[in-house]
């Protein structure tokens, strides 16, 4: 019994802690801000993906983002 | 004639920029100067827009009372001198690829500043580079000096 307790609490500390370090720091968005890295990185491919969801919502558009992931918008 | 221009432009050019190690930035060998200390990276673009008005606050303030300090928080150091060789920098550089001074300063964005007063107390922190506050920026440098 002790020992399934211990094991609850284990359970949940590492729950718990496994939010405390979301995120990249500012410094770490290199790979983020590159081109490629975009949403609409490929014209031709956005096209085709925002016709499938057009085909399939009826809606088109919203998926755009603003800034190049500097965090400095 | 030709060759007195060319001596005049080569005068003018700026003088080229010094890369140090991290570890080598003491903020307290500054004091009795004001700083502005600013971290960049080579894949930011306002970083880069953020360049010509630095180089250019050296020849406006003077020497004796006015620095700039910028660290650049590139992981690769090639990627800092590929930068350096397109665009120009008369400042100092130490190099942080770990961001260990970032993380002392809590850089929120890039490129993030920060105004030193001459006692080594930071006044202004400036998240972002817009060419349209330039009169902002130097009116609160102005202030210190």
């Amino acid at each position: 019994m002790k020992t399934r307790y211990h094991w609850m609490i284990m359970c949940a500390l590492v729950t718990a802690s496994g939010c405390s370090s979301v995120g990249v720091k500012p410094w770490e968005r290199n790979l983020l801000a590159r081109e490629d890295m975009l949403m609409d990185a490929d014209a031709l491919d956005l096209a085709f993906d925002e016709h499938i969801y057009f085909s399939k919502e009826a809606s088109s558009g919203g998926q755009g983002f603003a800034g190049g992931g500097c965090g400095c918008n | 004639m030709r060759k007195i221009l060319l001596l005049l432009l080569l005068a003018a050019s700026p003088v080229k920029a010094e890369i140090y190690d991290i570890s080598q930035l003491d903020l307290k060998n500054h004091q009795g100067k004001v700083v502005y200390l600013d971290f960049w990276a080579s894949w930011c673009k306002p970083c880069q827009r953020s360049f010509p008005w630095m180089n250019g606050l050296l020849n406006k303030y003077p020497a004796e009372n006015f620095t700039v300090i910028t660290v650049n928080l590139d992981a690769e150091s090639e990627a800092m001198h590929e930068f350096l060789g397109k665009v120009p920098a008369n400042f100092d550089i130490y190099h942080d690829p770990s961001g260990q001074i970032a993380e002392q300063f809590q850089v929120e964005g890039m490129p993030t500043s920060y105004l030193i007063d001459t006692s080594g107390k930071v006044v202004k922190k400036h998240i972002g580079f817009y060419t349209k506050h330039i009169d902002k920026y130097e009116r609160e440098i102005e202030e210190l000096l």
